[in-house]
Protein backbone atom coordinates (compact mmCIF):
# COMPACT_ATOMS: atom_id res chain seq x y z
CA UNK A 1 0.00 0.00 0.00
CA UNK A 2 1.19 3.49 -0.82
CA UNK A 3 2.00 5.72 2.10
CA UNK A 4 -0.68 8.18 3.12
CA UNK A 5 -0.04 11.84 2.38
CA UNK A 6 -0.48 14.21 5.33
CA UNK A 7 -0.55 17.99 5.44
CA UNK A 8 -0.58 20.38 8.40
CA UNK A 9 -1.48 24.03 8.23
CA UNK A 10 -1.92 26.91 10.64
CA UNK A 11 -4.19 29.86 10.02
CA UNK A 12 -5.14 32.34 12.78
CA UNK A 13 -3.77 30.48 15.78
CA UNK A 14 -1.06 30.68 18.42
CA UNK A 15 1.08 27.76 17.31
CA UNK A 16 0.12 25.58 20.27
CA UNK A 17 -1.64 23.09 18.00
CA UNK A 18 1.61 22.54 16.08
CA UNK A 19 3.32 21.68 19.35
CA UNK A 20 0.41 19.40 20.28
CA UNK A 21 1.18 17.34 17.17
CA UNK A 22 4.72 16.85 18.48
CA UNK A 23 3.41 16.09 21.98
CA UNK A 24 2.40 12.66 20.73
CA UNK A 25 6.15 11.92 21.16
CA UNK A 26 7.35 8.58 19.77
CA UNK A 27 3.92 7.96 18.23
CA UNK A 28 5.02 10.37 15.53
CA UNK A 29 7.34 7.58 14.31
CA UNK A 30 4.32 5.32 13.73
CA UNK A 31 2.73 8.16 11.82
CA UNK A 32 5.72 8.76 9.56
CA UNK A 33 6.03 5.01 9.00
CA UNK A 34 2.56 5.05 7.47
CA UNK A 35 2.44 8.55 6.07
CA UNK A 36 4.51 11.14 4.24
CA UNK A 37 4.17 14.72 5.32
CA UNK A 38 3.85 16.76 2.15
CA UNK A 39 3.10 20.20 3.60
CA UNK A 40 3.87 21.64 7.03
CA UNK A 41 5.02 25.27 6.97
CA UNK A 42 6.24 25.23 10.58
CA UNK A 43 8.64 22.34 9.95
CA UNK A 44 9.30 22.17 6.20
CA UNK A 45 10.61 24.53 3.57
CA UNK A 46 7.73 24.56 1.16
CA UNK A 47 5.83 27.30 -0.62
CA UNK A 48 2.14 27.83 -1.27
CA UNK A 49 2.78 27.47 -5.00
CA UNK A 50 4.05 23.93 -4.38
CA UNK A 51 0.65 23.10 -2.88
CA UNK A 52 -1.07 24.81 -5.79
CA UNK A 53 0.88 22.52 -8.14
CA UNK A 54 -0.34 19.34 -6.42
CA UNK A 55 -3.17 17.46 -8.16
CA UNK A 56 -6.65 17.87 -6.61
CA UNK A 57 -7.44 15.44 -3.77
CA UNK A 58 -3.86 14.21 -3.76
CA UNK A 59 -3.40 14.85 -0.03
CA UNK A 60 -5.13 12.16 2.03
CA UNK A 61 -5.51 14.06 5.30
CA UNK A 62 -5.00 17.70 6.25
CA UNK A 63 -4.98 18.73 9.91
CA UNK A 64 -5.92 22.40 9.72
CA UNK A 65 -5.57 24.51 12.84
CA UNK A 66 -6.44 28.16 13.27
CA UNK A 67 -9.44 30.36 12.59
CA UNK A 68 -10.10 32.31 9.39
CA UNK A 69 -9.26 35.93 10.12
CA UNK A 70 -7.74 37.22 6.86
CA UNK A 71 -7.72 36.55 3.13
CA UNK A 72 -4.55 34.43 3.33
CA UNK A 73 -6.22 32.08 5.84
CA UNK A 74 -9.25 31.88 3.58
CA UNK A 75 -7.18 31.22 0.47
CA UNK A 76 -5.27 28.40 2.15
CA UNK A 77 -8.47 26.88 3.58
CA UNK A 78 -9.98 26.78 0.10
CA UNK A 79 -6.79 25.53 -1.51
CA UNK A 80 -6.27 22.75 1.02
CA UNK A 81 -9.93 21.74 0.76
CA UNK A 82 -9.43 21.37 -2.97
CA UNK A 83 -6.25 19.29 -2.60
CA UNK A 84 -7.36 17.15 0.35
CA UNK A 85 -9.60 14.12 0.73
CA UNK A 86 -10.16 14.39 4.51
CA UNK A 87 -10.01 17.86 6.05
CA UNK A 88 -9.86 17.94 9.85
CA UNK A 89 -10.56 21.11 11.83
CA UNK A 90 -7.76 20.66 14.35
CA UNK A 91 -8.12 22.48 17.64
CA UNK A 92 -10.52 25.02 19.01
CA UNK A 93 -9.66 27.86 16.58
CA UNK A 94 -10.54 25.88 13.47
CA UNK A 95 -13.45 24.19 15.28
CA UNK A 96 -15.07 27.22 16.96
CA UNK A 97 -12.92 30.33 16.55
CA UNK A 98 -11.34 30.18 20.01
CA UNK A 99 -9.43 33.15 21.49
CA UNK A 100 -8.85 34.87 18.10
CA UNK A 101 -12.64 34.75 17.76
CA UNK A 102 -13.10 37.10 20.72
CA UNK A 103 -11.95 39.78 18.27
CA UNK A 104 -15.54 39.57 17.02
CA UNK A 105 -16.39 41.88 19.93
CA UNK A 106 -14.65 44.54 17.81
CA UNK A 107 -14.12 45.25 14.12
CA UNK A 108 -11.09 45.84 11.96
CA UNK A 109 -11.04 49.58 12.53
CA UNK A 110 -11.18 49.26 16.32
CA UNK A 111 -8.54 46.54 16.36
CA UNK A 112 -6.15 48.52 14.13
CA UNK A 113 -6.61 51.64 16.27
CA UNK A 114 -5.88 49.73 19.43
CA UNK A 115 -2.97 47.70 18.12
CA UNK A 116 -1.22 50.25 15.90
CA UNK A 117 -2.09 53.52 17.65
CA UNK A 118 -3.29 53.25 21.24
CA UNK A 119 -1.17 50.59 22.93
CA UNK A 120 1.14 52.27 25.47
CA UNK A 121 4.31 50.92 23.85
CA UNK A 122 3.38 52.24 20.41
CA UNK A 123 4.59 55.48 18.90
CA UNK A 124 2.67 56.11 15.71
CA UNK A 125 1.92 59.83 15.36
CA UNK A 126 1.00 59.48 11.66
CA UNK A 127 -1.47 56.70 12.51
CA UNK A 128 -0.06 54.31 9.93
CA UNK A 129 -2.14 51.14 9.82
CA UNK A 130 -1.94 48.19 7.42
CA UNK A 131 -3.56 48.96 4.10
CA UNK A 132 -3.65 47.03 0.91
CA UNK A 133 -2.50 47.46 -1.80
CA UNK A 134 0.27 49.94 -1.04
CA UNK A 135 2.21 51.80 -3.73
CA UNK A 136 5.96 51.94 -3.18
CA UNK A 137 8.54 53.08 -5.66
CA UNK A 138 9.28 49.52 -6.81
CA UNK A 139 5.63 48.90 -7.60
CA UNK A 140 2.50 47.80 -5.78
CA UNK A 141 2.56 45.74 -2.60
CA UNK A 142 -0.27 43.44 -1.71
CA UNK A 143 -0.86 41.83 1.62
CA UNK A 144 -3.59 39.67 3.05
CA UNK A 145 -6.78 41.55 3.83
CA UNK A 146 -7.69 41.63 7.52
CA UNK A 147 -11.39 40.84 7.99
CA UNK A 148 -13.84 42.44 10.42
CA UNK A 149 -15.13 39.05 11.50
CA UNK A 150 -13.26 35.90 12.51
CA UNK A 151 -14.80 32.75 11.09
CA UNK A 152 -14.40 29.08 11.84
CA UNK A 153 -13.03 26.69 9.25
CA UNK A 154 -16.44 25.16 8.57
CA UNK A 155 -17.95 28.60 7.96
CA UNK A 156 -15.42 28.89 5.13
CA UNK A 157 -15.12 25.41 3.58
CA UNK A 158 -16.64 21.96 3.99
CA UNK A 159 -15.04 20.16 6.96
CA UNK A 160 -14.94 16.37 7.41
CA UNK A 161 -13.97 16.00 11.10
CA UNK A 162 -13.38 18.09 14.19
CA UNK A 163 -10.71 17.62 16.82
CA UNK A 164 -11.64 19.91 19.73
CA UNK A 165 -9.42 21.39 22.43
CA UNK A 166 -6.97 24.22 22.93
CA UNK A 167 -4.82 22.41 21.94
CA UNK A 168 -6.38 18.98 21.28
CA UNK A 169 -5.39 16.53 24.04
CA UNK A 170 -2.69 14.03 23.08
CA UNK A 171 -4.98 11.01 23.53
CA UNK A 172 -7.51 12.43 21.11
CA UNK A 173 -4.79 13.15 18.54
CA UNK A 174 -3.39 9.63 18.88
CA UNK A 175 -6.87 8.09 18.55
CA UNK A 176 -7.62 10.24 15.51
CA UNK A 177 -4.30 9.42 13.81
CA UNK A 178 -4.86 5.71 14.55
CA UNK A 179 -8.34 5.84 13.07
CA UNK A 180 -7.02 7.68 10.01
CA UNK A 181 -4.10 5.35 9.35
CA UNK A 182 -6.32 2.29 9.84
CA UNK A 183 -9.11 3.79 7.75
CA UNK A 184 -11.60 3.44 10.61
CA UNK A 185 -13.03 6.95 10.73
CA UNK A 186 -16.60 7.58 11.95
CA UNK A 187 -19.23 9.17 9.68
CA UNK A 188 -18.37 12.56 8.19
CA UNK A 189 -18.99 15.56 10.42
CA UNK A 190 -18.11 13.72 13.64
CA UNK A 191 -16.29 15.37 16.50
CA UNK A 192 -13.41 13.02 17.33
CA UNK A 193 -13.92 13.15 21.11
CA UNK A 194 -16.04 11.40 23.75
CA UNK A 195 -19.67 12.45 23.97
CA UNK A 196 -19.54 13.09 27.72
CA UNK A 197 -18.97 16.35 29.58
CA UNK A 198 -15.81 17.38 31.42
CA UNK A 199 -17.66 16.74 34.74
CA UNK A 200 -17.81 13.05 33.80
CA UNK A 201 -14.02 12.90 33.68
CA UNK A 202 -13.45 15.20 36.66
CA UNK A 203 -12.34 13.34 39.81
CA UNK A 204 -13.60 16.02 42.21
CA UNK A 205 -16.38 15.28 44.67
CA UNK A 206 -19.72 16.66 43.56
CA UNK A 207 -22.53 17.27 45.99
CA UNK A 208 -25.22 19.89 45.80
CA UNK A 209 -24.83 22.78 43.43
CA UNK A 210 -25.96 26.02 45.00
CA UNK A 211 -23.75 29.06 45.35
CA UNK A 212 -24.14 32.64 46.54
CA UNK A 213 -20.78 34.16 45.82
CA UNK A 214 -18.61 33.82 42.76
CA UNK A 215 -14.86 33.91 43.22
CA UNK A 216 -12.39 34.64 40.48
CA UNK A 217 -9.51 32.20 40.32
CA UNK A 218 -7.05 34.41 42.18
CA UNK A 219 -9.49 35.20 44.99
CA UNK A 220 -9.64 31.80 46.58
CA UNK A 221 -7.42 28.79 47.29
CA UNK A 222 -9.83 25.99 46.41
CA UNK A 223 -10.41 22.80 48.35
CA UNK A 224 -8.54 20.23 46.21
CA UNK A 225 -11.21 17.53 46.59
CA UNK A 226 -14.43 19.43 46.03
CA UNK A 227 -16.16 20.51 42.80
CA UNK A 228 -14.90 24.00 41.92
CA UNK A 229 -18.32 25.21 40.84
CA UNK A 230 -19.72 24.27 44.26
CA UNK A 231 -16.96 26.39 45.79
CA UNK A 232 -18.07 29.39 43.75
CA UNK A 233 -15.32 29.21 41.13
CA UNK A 234 -16.81 29.50 37.69
CA UNK A 235 -16.11 26.23 35.87
CA UNK A 236 -17.35 25.50 32.34
CA UNK A 237 -17.13 21.73 32.90
CA UNK A 238 -20.88 21.02 32.81
CA UNK A 239 -21.24 22.55 29.34
CA UNK A 240 -17.95 21.38 27.83
CA UNK A 241 -17.10 18.26 25.90
CA UNK A 242 -14.74 15.81 27.55
CA UNK A 243 -11.64 14.15 26.12
CA UNK A 244 -9.10 16.12 28.12
CA UNK A 245 -9.25 13.98 31.25
CA UNK A 246 -10.14 17.15 33.18
CA UNK A 247 -6.47 18.20 33.07
CA UNK A 248 -7.11 21.72 34.32
CA UNK A 249 -9.31 20.52 37.20
CA UNK A 250 -6.52 18.19 38.30
CA UNK A 251 -4.32 21.22 38.94
CA UNK A 252 -7.01 23.29 40.71
CA UNK A 253 -7.84 25.37 37.68
CA UNK A 254 -11.45 25.57 36.46
CA UNK A 255 -12.47 24.42 32.99
CA UNK A 256 -12.76 27.41 30.66
CA UNK A 257 -14.51 25.49 27.90
CA UNK A 258 -11.93 24.77 25.17
CA UNK A 259 -13.45 21.39 24.35
CA UNK A 260 -16.47 23.04 22.81
CA UNK A 261 -20.10 22.08 23.29
CA UNK A 262 -21.38 18.65 24.28
CA UNK A 263 -23.28 16.81 21.54
CA UNK A 264 -26.93 17.90 21.20
CA UNK A 265 -26.27 21.15 23.10
CA UNK A 266 -24.69 23.16 20.31
CA UNK A 267 -24.82 26.50 22.12
CA UNK A 268 -22.18 26.01 24.80
CA UNK A 269 -22.31 29.55 26.19
CA UNK A 270 -26.09 29.62 26.56
CA UNK A 271 -26.02 26.20 28.22
CA UNK A 272 -23.53 27.34 30.84
CA UNK A 273 -25.25 30.70 31.32
CA UNK A 274 -28.45 28.83 32.00
CA UNK A 275 -26.87 26.34 34.37
CA UNK A 276 -25.01 28.97 36.34
CA UNK A 277 -28.01 31.28 36.72
CA UNK A 278 -30.08 28.43 38.12
CA UNK A 279 -27.61 27.47 40.87
CA UNK A 280 -26.82 31.04 41.88
CA UNK A 281 -28.70 32.29 44.94
CA UNK A 282 -30.83 29.18 45.51
CA UNK A 283 -30.58 29.69 49.29
CA UNK A 284 -31.53 33.35 49.02
CA UNK A 285 -34.65 32.47 47.01
CA UNK A 286 -35.92 30.48 49.96
CA UNK A 287 -34.35 32.18 52.97
CA UNK A 288 -34.73 35.81 51.92
CA UNK A 289 -32.22 38.41 50.85
CA UNK A 290 -32.72 37.53 47.19
CA UNK A 291 -31.28 40.25 44.98
CA UNK A 292 -31.03 38.95 41.41
CA UNK A 293 -29.13 41.94 40.00
CA UNK A 294 -26.50 41.70 42.71
CA UNK A 295 -26.13 37.94 42.24
CA UNK A 296 -25.82 38.13 38.47
CA UNK A 297 -23.63 41.21 38.36
CA UNK A 298 -20.89 39.18 40.02
CA UNK A 299 -20.29 37.81 36.52
CA UNK A 300 -18.22 40.61 35.05
CA UNK A 301 -17.74 39.49 31.47
CA UNK A 302 -20.48 37.12 30.28
CA UNK A 303 -19.27 36.82 26.66
CA UNK A 304 -15.64 36.32 27.69
CA UNK A 305 -16.69 33.75 30.28
CA UNK A 306 -19.27 31.70 28.42
CA UNK A 307 -18.00 32.18 24.86
CA UNK A 308 -14.28 32.32 25.49
CA UNK A 309 -13.67 29.71 22.78
CA UNK A 310 -16.88 29.68 20.78
CA UNK A 311 -18.02 33.18 19.84
CA UNK A 312 -17.61 32.83 16.02
CA UNK A 313 -19.40 29.48 16.19
CA UNK A 314 -22.32 30.73 18.28
CA UNK A 315 -25.82 31.80 17.26
CA UNK A 316 -24.92 35.50 17.42
CA UNK A 317 -21.35 35.30 16.22
CA UNK A 318 -20.15 38.85 16.70
CA UNK A 319 -20.94 42.24 18.13
CA UNK A 320 -23.36 44.28 16.07
CA UNK A 321 -21.39 46.42 13.63
CA UNK A 322 -22.34 50.04 13.24
CA UNK A 323 -23.13 50.88 9.64
CA UNK B 1 -43.32 53.82 2.85
CA UNK B 2 -45.50 52.07 5.40
CA UNK B 3 -44.60 52.22 9.07
CA UNK B 4 -42.14 49.65 10.44
CA UNK B 5 -44.00 46.81 12.13
CA UNK B 6 -41.80 45.02 14.65
CA UNK B 7 -42.04 41.27 15.17
CA UNK B 8 -42.08 40.15 18.79
CA UNK B 9 -41.63 36.57 19.92
CA UNK B 10 -43.39 35.94 23.22
CA UNK B 11 -42.51 32.94 25.38
CA UNK B 12 -45.44 32.64 27.78
CA UNK B 13 -45.72 30.12 30.57
CA UNK B 14 -48.64 27.74 30.46
CA UNK B 15 -49.99 28.47 33.93
CA UNK B 16 -50.03 32.26 34.26
CA UNK B 17 -48.88 34.39 31.35
CA UNK B 18 -50.48 32.29 28.60
CA UNK B 19 -53.74 32.22 30.54
CA UNK B 20 -53.38 35.99 30.94
CA UNK B 21 -53.00 36.37 27.18
CA UNK B 22 -56.00 34.12 26.73
CA UNK B 23 -58.01 36.33 29.06
CA UNK B 24 -56.98 39.39 27.05
CA UNK B 25 -58.46 37.64 24.02
CA UNK B 26 -61.69 36.44 25.60
CA UNK B 27 -62.18 39.87 27.20
CA UNK B 28 -61.80 41.43 23.74
CA UNK B 29 -59.00 43.71 24.90
CA UNK B 30 -57.37 45.26 21.84
CA UNK B 31 -53.61 44.94 21.47
CA UNK B 32 -51.28 45.11 18.45
CA UNK B 33 -50.92 41.89 16.43
CA UNK B 34 -47.11 42.08 16.34
CA UNK B 35 -46.54 39.37 18.90
CA UNK B 36 -46.11 35.69 18.00
CA UNK B 37 -46.81 33.63 21.07
CA UNK B 38 -45.02 30.40 21.94
CA UNK B 39 -46.47 28.58 24.91
CA UNK B 40 -43.95 26.91 27.17
CA UNK B 41 -44.64 24.96 30.35
CA UNK B 42 -42.68 27.39 32.51
CA UNK B 43 -40.69 30.58 32.10
CA UNK B 44 -37.86 28.50 33.58
CA UNK B 45 -38.08 26.32 30.47
CA UNK B 46 -36.92 29.16 28.22
CA UNK B 47 -33.39 28.25 27.21
CA UNK B 48 -31.35 31.42 26.54
CA UNK B 49 -30.49 29.80 23.19
CA UNK B 50 -34.22 30.10 22.22
CA UNK B 51 -33.96 33.86 22.65
CA UNK B 52 -30.71 34.06 20.68
CA UNK B 53 -32.28 31.96 17.91
CA UNK B 54 -35.34 34.22 17.86
CA UNK B 55 -33.14 37.25 17.30
CA UNK B 56 -31.07 35.49 14.67
CA UNK B 57 -34.21 34.45 12.82
CA UNK B 58 -35.45 38.03 12.65
CA UNK B 59 -37.30 38.93 15.85
CA UNK B 60 -37.16 42.63 16.73
CA UNK B 61 -38.03 41.96 20.36
CA UNK B 62 -38.49 39.02 22.71
CA UNK B 63 -40.91 38.85 25.63
CA UNK B 64 -40.60 36.22 28.33
CA UNK B 65 -43.54 36.14 30.71
CA UNK B 66 -44.29 33.90 33.65
CA UNK B 67 -45.90 33.68 37.08
CA UNK B 68 -45.39 36.37 39.69
CA UNK B 69 -42.44 36.19 42.07
CA UNK B 70 -41.92 34.88 44.65
CA UNK B 71 -44.50 32.15 45.05
CA UNK B 72 -46.84 31.91 42.05
CA UNK B 73 -44.72 29.54 39.96
CA UNK B 74 -46.46 26.23 39.31
CA UNK B 75 -43.06 24.54 39.65
CA UNK B 76 -42.05 26.58 42.72
CA UNK B 77 -38.86 28.18 41.42
CA UNK B 78 -39.00 28.32 37.61
CA UNK B 79 -39.64 32.05 37.65
CA UNK B 80 -36.54 32.65 39.81
CA UNK B 81 -34.44 30.73 37.30
CA UNK B 82 -35.99 32.65 34.43
CA UNK B 83 -35.26 35.97 36.11
CA UNK B 84 -31.59 35.25 36.80
CA UNK B 85 -31.00 33.84 33.32
CA UNK B 86 -32.74 36.80 31.81
CA UNK B 87 -30.57 39.37 33.61
CA UNK B 88 -27.42 37.48 32.67
CA UNK B 89 -28.54 37.21 29.05
CA UNK B 90 -29.37 40.91 29.00
CA UNK B 91 -25.85 41.72 30.23
CA UNK B 92 -24.40 39.45 27.59
CA UNK B 93 -26.49 40.84 24.73
CA UNK B 94 -25.51 44.38 25.63
CA UNK B 95 -21.86 43.31 25.22
CA UNK B 96 -22.85 42.13 21.75
CA UNK B 97 -24.42 45.48 20.93
CA UNK B 98 -28.10 44.48 21.15
CA UNK B 99 -30.25 47.22 22.74
CA UNK B 100 -31.65 46.08 26.13
CA UNK B 101 -35.09 47.47 25.19
CA UNK B 102 -35.52 44.54 22.79
CA UNK B 103 -35.77 42.12 25.68
CA UNK B 104 -38.48 42.10 28.28
CA UNK B 105 -39.36 39.92 31.24
CA UNK B 106 -42.79 40.34 32.82
CA UNK B 107 -44.82 38.56 35.47
CA UNK B 108 -48.40 38.23 34.26
CA UNK B 109 -50.97 36.23 36.19
CA UNK B 110 -53.95 34.42 34.69
CA UNK B 111 -56.20 37.30 35.76
CA UNK B 112 -54.06 40.04 34.21
CA UNK B 113 -55.30 40.13 30.61
CA UNK B 114 -55.16 43.91 30.72
CA UNK B 115 -51.53 43.83 31.84
CA UNK B 116 -50.61 41.49 28.98
CA UNK B 117 -52.23 43.81 26.45
CA UNK B 118 -50.52 46.85 27.99
CA UNK B 119 -47.10 45.15 27.91
CA UNK B 120 -47.46 44.24 24.24
CA UNK B 121 -48.67 47.73 23.36
CA UNK B 122 -45.77 49.32 25.20
CA UNK B 123 -43.22 46.99 23.62
CA UNK B 124 -44.52 47.69 20.13
CA UNK B 125 -44.34 51.46 20.69
CA UNK B 126 -40.78 51.24 21.97
CA UNK B 127 -39.63 48.88 19.22
CA UNK B 128 -41.13 51.11 16.53
CA UNK B 129 -38.98 53.94 17.86
CA UNK B 130 -35.93 51.68 18.02
CA UNK B 131 -36.35 50.38 14.45
CA UNK B 132 -35.57 46.93 13.05
CA UNK B 133 -33.22 44.68 14.98
CA UNK B 134 -29.61 44.86 13.79
CA UNK B 135 -29.54 41.07 13.86
CA UNK B 136 -32.44 40.78 11.41
CA UNK B 137 -32.10 38.59 8.32
CA UNK B 138 -28.71 37.41 9.37
CA UNK B 139 -28.01 41.12 9.82
CA UNK B 140 -24.60 42.70 9.75
CA UNK B 141 -23.76 40.83 12.90
CA UNK B 142 -23.51 37.62 10.93
CA UNK B 143 -20.88 37.48 8.24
Amino acid sequence: MDKLKFAFYWAASCGGCEIAVLDINEKILDVVAKADIVFWPVAMDIKYKDVEAMPDKSIDVCLFNGAIRNSENEHMAKLLRQKTKVLVAFGSCAHEGCIPGLANLHDRKEIFERVYCETPSTKNPDKVVPASPVKVKEGELDKPEFYDTVKTLDQTVDVDYYLPGCPPPVDLIVNALDAITKGELPPKGAVLAPSKSVCDECPRKKEQKKISKIYRVYEKAPDPEKCLLEQGILCMGPATRAGCGAQCLNVDYPCTGCGGPCPNVPEQGAAMLSALASILGVEEEKEGGYDPEKLINQIKDPVGTFYKYSLPHSIINRKVMKK
Amino acid sequence: MSEFEPTIIGFLCNWCAYAGADLAGTSRIQYPPNIRIIRVMCSGRVDPAFILEAFKDGADGVLVAGCHLPSDCHYLSGNFKAQKRFILLENMLSQLGVEPERLRLEWISASEGDKFAAVVKDMVTKLKKLGPSPLKNGGNAIG
